[in-house]
């Protein structure tokens, strides 16, 4: 069992220090910003270093910052044989959110990828079927989106009140 | 009256009209279209069970919608299944009837303001008889709602078209 402290000095050591951020603000549990060029090398050390050993993605969540202009994906991810949880978060701004897919490394995020595209409209390159998952295929706009204004009609039915 | 004037007792005849006889075969046996959207269906399967027991009026549930007569529309319409109702209503025969149960078929419900992927009420895409107010619908008011399609069926004539 790892702290989240401890396993940030082993990314350290091996991705270098622009790659990955350490953050704490006392009130969540602390979380390691990765840059979107690295994470899938840093997901797939994680799952496949011998003490780290993360074998399950609990959540992948979209996220809107509106104030900063971007859009985020969180990883919650833990080892069921070491017992230790680890988050991460990716950071890309919002009028190019391009994201790395990690459905190579975790099968679990093919379907929680779909649905951060549907929802806050995160494109995750390198996934195999980028569909969106609760919306209609031609649907207008991502839900979840602070600033989202819904659409007046769709397919002839008037969808607000 | 030269028919009224011949024996009658043997012969089990009773005398009506034919627009009594069909609305009353036809509210006798109301065959509803089995499935249901959200959590009001579970109530309409309570309705369907022993202790209320539809099945004392003649409603019973049908697979499929060509054999049905009613479609109770039973929980949250949402967007995407809006053009699947209207399909499934389009592919009954006549005559055919709508509930809508509860607040979300009604109106949109809870999802009214906020709830983007929700049709603020299945009478923006088909037509509806009666509607049936709750969240959800206790099965007595599910009941009293097919009551309520039965006076409407009872007014029914043949030679009057059905007004929606």
């Amino acid at each position: 069992m790892k702290a989240p402290e401890e396993i940030y000095a082993i990314l350290k050591e091996r991705f270098g220090e622009e790659k990955i951020e350490f953050k704490e603000d006392g009130k969540v549990v602390p979380w390691i910003i990765v840059t979107p060029d690295a994470i899938r090398d840093v997901t797939k050390f994680l799952r496949d270093d011998d003490d780290l050993d993360f074998d399950y993605l609990m959540c992948l969540s979209g996220v809107h910052y509106q104030k900063e202009n971007t859009l985020g994906v969180t990883y919650h991810i833990n080892s069921t044989r070491k017992k230790h949880s680890l988050t991460l978060k990716c950071i890309v701004p919002e009028d190019n959110p391009h994201v790395p897919s990690i459905e190579s490394v975790w099968k679990t995020a093919n379907w929680h990828e779909r649905e951060a595209y549907d929802m806050v409209g995160i494109m995750f390159d390198g996934h195999p079927d980028l569909r969106r998952i609760l919306c209609p295929d031609d649907w207008d706009g991502y839900p979840l989106r602070k600033d989202y204004k819904v659409q007046e009609y769709y397919r002839g039915m008037k969808v607000p009140y | 009256m030269g028919l009224l004037d011949k024996k009658f007792e043997d012969s089990n005849i009773i005398i009506t009209s034919l627009d009594k006889a069909f609305n009353w075969a036809r509210l006798s046996s109301i065959w509803y279209m089995q499935f249901g959207l959200a959590c009001c269906a579970i109530e309409m399967m309570a309705t369907a069970a022993s202790h209320y027991d539809f099945d004392r009026f003649g409603i019973i549930p049908r697979s499929s919608p060509r054999q049905a007569d009613v479609m109770i529309v039973a929980g949250t319409v949402t967007i995407k299944m809006g053009p699947r109702i209207k399909r499934l209503y389009e592919q009954m025969s006549e005559p055919r009837y709508v509930i809508s149960m509860g607040s979300c078929a009604t109106c949109g419900g809870p999802y009214w303001e906020h709830g983007y992927h929700v049709l603020k009420g299945v009478d923006r895409v088909i037509p509806v008889d009666v509607y049936v107010p709750g969240c959800p619908p206790r099965p007595e008011a599910l009941l009293e709602g097919f009551l309520k399609l039965h006076e409407k069926i009872r007014s029914e004539s043949l030679a009057k078209k059905k007004t929606a």
